[in-house]
């Protein structure tokens, strides 16, 4: 066998490992833990498969915001979760496993019967990639030839926040979001985020800019501006925005917003919704990108931070 | 040259990974979570270090180098903070430690 095979029949193995692991996990810390590295094996398949742009979104999104997420989540339970398993009826749990187990079989008959080769549009994208005068396929599909998909991707991070937003007390409007921040007397953490947010910002924008010829783009860019900003916050070096400020919710909606305005436009101008002119499609795209990574960015970090809690302010 | 530049790369990473392999043993091993910490970080820094500049003259351009470079120091920075804020969760789990 070669070392490429042995190579990836090694990292197939870690990855089931792992997910085994984070299922099996008793309790929501150690299940989070291991989801995290599950994300991050991942993300090496992704890469032995040539995928960069899926392995940076996986990283970042799928592994990175998420466990943040779920570690938060953690958290918060921690205190309620029963340490003494109180098990479910044995028919309850033979239910549960004949479902799992009747979902894993219909998944693996549907990938076993999928068309050899499997249809693909790559060749017709790659054809009309020179059109969008972007280099990097992902982001041409991504941009131009599914902008749909992405604005409606876009609309539900809105909906999202709102959605987190909506779990606030009535006298919590008046507040902000607060992270907590436990090292915040510490130096250490406060010299991370004092020393680490000019690179991450300089990574964001260099993520944001190359996407267009580039694995990377808008939104593997802004999750490290997001890390970086809830970097200063849970250092205790600022506090988390007033959820009522202008700005705020400006920005919140400013990428959807652009993106639906330069889609209308696209009708008069180009013949079709989300249509862009060729002679100014790079610029166009670049239009959408930048208010785009401001509320990806924004959102991101807003939902990490979660709803605003009634806090004195200062 | 090349072949001493070639001797040199698998000298370096064999080294680094020798380093991630104790780093492996001593999280596995080591009793306490300071200890586990002190292991690990050896793996992170000089383990990280030696493939770093074990991969320098393969990089192709001073400007892949320097990635490596930033790379490993960015680790850097972050292992050594996060390796602070994690024993300092260790002592104050167990006063007396």
């Amino acid at each position: 066998m070669s070392f490429e095979l042995n190579y990836e029949l090694l990292v197939g193995l870690l990855v089931l490992t792992t997910a085994a692991w984070s299922v099996a996990a008793r309790d929501s810390y150690s299940a989070t833990v291991g989801f995290v590295s599950y994300g991050l094996l991942l993300a090496i398949v992704w890469m032995q498969l040539q995928a960069v742009d899926v392995a940076l979104t996986e990283v970042a999104i799928g592994s990175g915001l998420t466990g943040l997420l779920l570690l938060g989540a953690a958290a918060r339970l921690r205190a309620t979760e029963v340490r003494v398993v109180t098990r479910p009826s044995i028919a309850l749990r033979t239910l549960a496993a004949l479902a799992c187990a009747g979902i894993s079989v219909a998944l693996a008959a549907t990938v076993l019967t999928l068309p050899q080769p499997a249809p693909s549009l790559a060749a017709e994208a790659l054809d009309a990639l020179p059109a969008t005068g972007l280099g990097n396929p992902v982001n041409g599909v991504l941009m131009a030839f599914r902008a749909f998909d992405t604005l409606l991707e876009k609309v539900v991070l809105v909906l999202s926040l709102v959605g987190v937003w909506s779990l606030a007390p009535d006298l919590g409007w008046a507040g902000r979001p607060r992270l907590l921040h436990p090292f915040a007397d510490d130096g250490v953490l406060g010299f991370l985020a004092r020393t680490l947010p000019p690179l991450g910002l300089l990574l964001g924008l260099h993520l944001m800019w190359n996407g267009a010829d580039e694995p990377g783009g808008a939104f593997q860019g802004a999750t490290v501006l997001a890390a970086m900003w809830l970097l200063v916050l849970m250092a205790g070096l600022g506090d988390a925005p007033q959820v009522r400020a202008r700005w705020l919710r400006v920005a919140a909606v400013a990428g959807p917003a652009t993106f639906l305005a330069v889609g209308l436009a696209g009708m008069g101008i180009a013949g079709a919704f989300l249509a862009y002119p060729e002679s100014h499609a790079k610029a166009l795209i670049l239009l959408v990108e930048v208010p785009m990574m401001l509320t990806i960015a924004l959102v991101l970090a807003l939902l990490v931070a979660g709803p605003p809690e009634p806090t004195p302010d200062r | 040259m090349s072949a001493l530049l070639d001797l040199f790369t698998m000298a370096a990473v064999s080294a680094g990974v020798l380093f991630f392999l104790a780093g492996v043993v001593g999280l596995l091993r080591f009793p306490d979570a300071l200890t586990r910490l002190h292991a690990l970080t050896k793996a992170d820094n000089v383990g990280l270090g030696l493939i770093v500049a074990g991969l320098l003259p393969q990089a192709g351009s001073v400007l892949a180098a320097l990635k490596l470079l930033l790379v490993w120091l960015t680790v850097l920075l972050a292992g050594a903070t996060v390796g602070q804020l994690i024993a300092r969760v260790a002592r104050r789990a167990e006063p007396g430690a």
